[in-house]
């Protein structure tokens, strides 16, 4: 008899789901101390807003449901939501936004369907979408980086007193989607804030989301094919559709790659355990085509950027990507799917 | 099978088988033209008409319609029945006529109509079958305009705009505007927004019957246990 030989101290595993969603929570410090560098404390004025929305949202709903309060708050869950919801909005959006998206992402999103594990379309990009159809016009201000001060921008966000008339700018996507003339030399030219490649601002933080959701792969919290099949099937898309610089460009593979919520979403939204793709097969079909939709969104849709939706779609397709790609039992014989040709 | 008395067609209609909250029936007009209260409105009327008449053919043809072919013959009396409304709402509400649309031809295909021909109609007297169509409707037609009103309240900030459309220029100034300087909620609106009010209207209607039930056992419960003692034998006088 074969005893495990294994020699104290014997650590006790304690919550994993909390200890998964911290070290998400750490993760996403590049990105905001990145957003906070470049947009001024809207982020951080934000990401306090949003948590204590979610978190009231969360109890009040977990009181109605007659389920252990703090026993669910405790797994941090809902703050993860909360940040990357935070995260994907616009710094400076008015209080009410930040309410009404963190309230249909818990209370819609997570808890109607029975709450953590439970829920088949990622909360936080649910609130986000609600919100960027219902007030497209809030939801399409981004300031231009190192221009609003800490006091303009709290009054800003309480509706006291509003910004001056034009702080909002169009960010590299937007300036791409509704160009017309200009060749990307001279629409580069034109707007010295975006920087390099996908604009000074989304640049930096797209980096800097990388360099977090590089740390939660080095922690195994999860495996590479879910960013990498989605960042692969956006830059082949972008690749193959790559028609030069000029004025009809859609923008080269390096722009996309590094622009708009690219990085945030490879990382910390097409991983989520619970709405995408389960086996790793399946994660990866689930990562390449959101990365294929984001695509075809950015370059043929209505919205500039299109994470959110591409998520949402795919999150619609997980359970049928799960069916096909169930891994085959030890033992067992592949069963056969769907329908045969020829039978 | 004993005709129902009014009482239990009223209960029945109104709440237990609500027809849109309990039976789900009718969906595509529910969804598709509550996104404002006049809306809403001008199409429950219409529904109603069609019901409460398409029931009393309904229930006077019972006699001599085959059953093989009645379904067949019961949507030909609906069909001819929206007709008539369709024109009627094209001589005196020509506006809300355009923009119902297709919703209005689509009353013939409405479930709730054929369900209640086909399932009460069919089977019970003229009078027993025109009062069913009323409650019918009338369930049918609350919560269509309970969720327009919601979508447009929440859509716009007020309820009961353009109410001209349906009851002429006396109606120009019904607007309630209950939240001055909102911004507009779009998702309420959009198609999205009749999907979530109708599901919150079904879960509220849920707890209500839940909180119901809850009482009468309650109350059950509490009635005095009159003996406790086992009996093996006879009755012990």
């Amino acid at each position: 008899m074969a005893l495990p030989r294994i020699t104290s101290p014997h650590a006790k595993g304690s919550n994993r789901t909390q200890q998964v969603m911290l070290q998400v929570l750490l993760a996403t410090v590049p990105g905001i101390l990145a957003l906070t560098w470049l947009f001024g404390a809207g982020t951080l004025i934000n990401l306090l807003w949003a948590s204590a929305c979610a978190l009231g949202f969360e109890a009040a709903i977990l009181v109605l449901r007659k389920r252990p309060v703090l026993f669910f708050i405790k797994d941090y869950s809902v703050l993860v939501t909360a940040v990357l919801l935070a995260l994907a909005l616009p710094p400076y959006s008015p209080w009410w936004l930040t309410l009404v998206a963190t309230g249909f992402a818990v209370v819609f999103g997570k808890q109607l369907y029975g709450g953590l594990g439970q829920n088949p379309f990622n909360p936080a990009m649910l609130g986000y979408v609600v919100v960027l159809i219902s007030f497209p016009v809030e939801m399409t201000s981004w300031p231009a980086p190192h221009t609003v001060g800490l006091l303009e921008g709290l009054q800003q966000i309480l509706g006291i007193a509003n910004l001056p008339d034009g702080w909002a700018q169009s960010t590299a996507l937007d300036a791409l989607k509704i160009n017309k003339s200009l060749t990307m030399d001279e629409l580069w030219a034109q707007n010295s804030a975006f920087g390099y490649l996908g604009g000074a601002a989304t640049e930096a933080v797209n980096l800097a989301f990388l360099a977090g959701g590089l740390y939660l792969l080095h922690k195994h919290l999860f495996t590479w094919h879910a960013p990498v099949g989605m960042l692969a099937g956006l830059a082949v898309m972008s690749l193959l559709f790559w028609n030069g610089s000029g004025s009809d460009s859609n923008g080269s593979p390096l722009f996309h790659l590094l622009t708009g919520a690219t990085m945030l979403g490879a990382f910390f939204i097409v991983t989520d355990p619970v709405s995408g793709a389960t086996s790793n097969l399946g994660r990866l079909i689930f990562g390449v085509g959101v990365g294929v939709l984001v695509y075809v969104i950015r370059a043929w849709g209505g919205y500039p950027d299109g994470v959110a939706f591409a998520v949402l779609l795919m999150n619609l397709a997980a359970p049928t990507i799960d069916y096909y790609t169930r891994p085959r039992t030890y033992g067992h014989r592949k069963p056969t799917r769907g329908f045969k040709l020829g039978e | 099978m004993a005709s129902p008395s009014y009482r239990e067609i009223t209960l029945n209609g109104l709440w237990k088988n609500n027809p849109a909250l309990v039976q789900l029936l009718g969906l595509c007009p529910l969804l598709g033209v509550s996104n404002s209260a006049v809306n809403a409105l001008g199409l429950a009327l219409a529904s109603a008409m069609v019901l409460i008449c398409s029931n009393t053919l309904v229930s006077l043809a019972r006699g001599v319609v085959n059953t093989a072919v009645r379904l067949p013959a019961f949507v030909m009396i609906i069909a001819a029945l929206t007709t008539c409304i369709e024109l009627l709402m094209q001589a005196f509400t020509y506006e809300l006529y355009q923009i119902l649309g297709i919703f209005i031809p689509l009353i013939t295909t409405n479930c709730v109509i054929l369900g209640r021909a086909d399932g009460f109609a069919a089977k019970n007297d003229p009078a027993r079958s025109a009062y069913d169509g009323l409650i019918m409707g009338l369930g049918f037609g609350v919560v269509l305009v309970m969720i327009g009103a919601l979508r447009e309240l929440f859509g716009t900030g007020a309820v009961f705009a353009n109410m001209h459309l349906l009851f002429g220029p006396m109606a120009a100034n019904w607007q309630l505007t209950l939240i001055p300087e909102y911004k507009g909620f779009l998702l309420a609106i959009l198609p999205p927004g009749a999907f979530i009010v109708l599901g919150l209207l079904i879960a509220g209607k849920n707890r209500i019957d839940e909180a119901l039930a809850e009482r009468a056992k309650a109350q059950q419960v509490e009635a005095p246990v009159q003996s406790r003692r086992v009996r093996v034998t006879g009755v012990i006088e």
